[in-house]
């Protein structure tokens, strides 16, 4: 691929240098340097080297809040992910967070002969079956928890709780002892060779299971299957997100819950929200839970306002300022609690109230809650939570 | 296949203050153990990112040694107990990946322990030849 390419399949040459994507960019609102702008004329100038080696090429978070309002219809978060995998093949790389901790995982994860032991979180409580069509996607829960310990976030317990809503449905879902990494943070800051390989190990896996039917539980995996791995792999399968499941088995009527008096708001992860157009899926599976209040913050649906960092990269203090601007939105409605379906929203917001940082901002302490544990709370006995 | 025939590859994150120095007394006594380890000298255990461990999993070497100041004699005063609980956080990811996490060692080995690193070298050596060769010997690159 070329910049050329890039341009031509992103369709940045319709750009009108209008900058509204610069005007409405929650990154430029915080970090002046940030201008999507420029970076579609550098390349529209054929300026590869400063496009590449610009220190902000990493910084936009793909939330895809500019491009649906471009009145040129740039696809610009696909241009980002185009330019970084050319700034990737010339060795840069954004800032990652964590010193890269988590790509290197990825990365590891991409080797063919890893064994992994992805599944110990597993209990005698829960049923999984070989032999069932249906499999559920767990995603990198197992390697979040012992990193973000510190901020109190238990990402396993969203694989234990779908798990537990699934059985109580009668399904008893496979799951893959060697499920790798979506590669959906590979992706996005440009390493698309082991890109390649995680959905190629992913891909075969999945058809040596037989499944017809994969519900994922995170955001960003679902993305990735159903936009990107078919650029990569074929994956003969009905691929759902749980809250589209779930929506559709109340419809039905096959799920009932019991009472949680409780006033509460939604984030819409940009994965699943402008990526992928699902914004009512969640909201109706929360409001058929009864005595449930839900309130909407002031930016929500197409417009909901991004956790801030995405792909663990270039987190900075312009992400922090971006995640506390929604956070102190989601406590403007009173609500108490913020649900969400992403593991990572709830690894960055957590962190923010964790790291506060040196001079005592706002108060922006709330729960955060995976949809998934609200749902399986609602089911009554024990959540994982 | 003779599994004697292989020989690991270890890469050893030791202190500036006490294990690099008991690495060279181990050699100024003429203490012998396995060439198989390669030293990287850092000013103390506790500036182990967790990236060093990952990278050279990465980069195909099947055992990583991070050795630094007893607890108590770290010079940067707390250090080693900071790079005890990375250690800990890191282990069981490598344990989640299936590498098998005896392939990460901490170990405290203070100045006058040359034998103690010679030992510590052994000892690894032996188990990694058990274990055999890291499933991402010269798979991955970064
Ligand atoms: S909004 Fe679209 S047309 Fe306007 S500057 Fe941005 S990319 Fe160009
Ligand atoms: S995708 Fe989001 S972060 Fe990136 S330029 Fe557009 S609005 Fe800004
Ligand atoms: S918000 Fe926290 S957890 Fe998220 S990338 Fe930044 S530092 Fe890491
Ligand atoms: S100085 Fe040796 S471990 Fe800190």
């Amino acid at each position: 691929m070329t910049l050329e390419d890039a341009v031509k399949e992103t369709k940045a040459y319709y750009c009108l240098e209008c900058g509204k994507c610069s005007g409405l960019c929650p990154v430029s609102r915080y970090n002046p340097a940030y201008s999507p702008r420029v970076m579609v004329e550098d390349a529209l100038l054929g300026l590869e080297d400063d496009l590449v080696h610009n220190r902000q090429l990493f910084s936009c978070l793909t939330c895809y809040a500019c491009s649906p309002k471009c009145p040129a219809d740039v696809d610009y978060p696909l241009f980002m992910q185009k330019s970084r995998a050319l700034a990737a093949k010339d060795g840069q790389q954004g800032d990652c967070a964590h010193s890269g901790v988590l790509q290197s995982l990825m990365r590891l994860m991409a080797s063919p002969n890893l064994k992994q032991k992805r599944l110990e979180w597993l209990s005698n409580g829960h049923r999984t079956s070989d032999q069932s069509n249906v499999l559920y996607f767990v995603g990198c829960a197992p390697y979040f928890d012992p990193i973000f310990e510190d901020t109190g976030v238990k990402s396993l317990d969203v694989a234990r709780d779908s798990l537990k809503i699934l059985n109580s449905l009668g399904i008893a879902p496979k799951v893959l002892p060697n499920e790798r990494c979506c590669g959906h943070d590979l992706l996005w800051t440009g390493d698309t060779e082991n890109f390649r390989r995680l959905a190629e190990l992913n891909a075969a896996a999945i058809k040596e299971a037989g499944v017809k039917k994969i519900i994922f539980s995170c955001a960003e995996c679902y993305r990735t299957f159903k936009k990107d791995y078919p650029n990569y792999v074929k994956i003969d399968c009905e691929l759902q997100h749980i809250s589209e499941f779930l929506s559709e088995k109340i419809e039905k009527g096959e799920l009932s819950f019991k009472e949680i008096k409780k006033k509460l708001t939604y984030h819409d992860p940009c994965r699943l929200g402008r990526h992928l157009g699902i914004y009512e899926p969640p909201r109706r599976v929360i409001e058929s839970i009864p005595g449930i209040e839900l309130v909407e913050m002031k930016d929500n649906r197409a417009e909901s306002l991004c956790c801030g960092t995405s792909a663990f990269t270039n987190c900075d203090s312009c992400s922090k300022q971006i995640r506390v601007e929604r956070l102190l939105q989601a406590k403007a409605t009173g609500a108490e609690s913020i649900i969400t379906c992403c593991p990572k929203c709830q690894i960055h917001f957590r962190c923010a109230m964790v790291n506060k940082g040196e001079v005592k901002g706002p108060d922006v302490e709330i729960e955060v809650v995976d949809l998934v544990s609200l749902v399986a709370q609602a089911l009554g006995g024990k959540s994982s939570e | 296949m003779a599994e004697a025939e292989f020989e690991p590859q270890i890469v050893a994150f030791t202190c500036n203050w006490c294990s690099y120095a008991a690495a060279d007394l181990a050699g100024t006594s003429r203490v012998s153990y396995p060439p198989n380890v390669r030293l990287i000298r850092v000013m103390c255990s506790g500036m182990v990112d967790p990236i060093f461990v990952l990278k050279s999993f990465e980069k195909g070497f099947d055992g990583v040694l991070i050795a630094g100041c007893h607890i108590g004699d770290c010079h940067y005063i707390s250090g080693n107990i900071k790079a005890e609980e990375r250690i800990g956080k890191l282990k069981s990811l490598i344990h989640t990946l299936g590498l098998g996490d005896e392939r990460l060692r901490l170990e405290w080995i203070s100045t006058a322990e040359g034998g103690k690193f010679a030992e510590t070298i052994k000892e690894l050596v032996g188990q990694l030849k058990q274990l055999g060769p890291s499933p991402l010997r010269k798979e991955v690159r970064a």
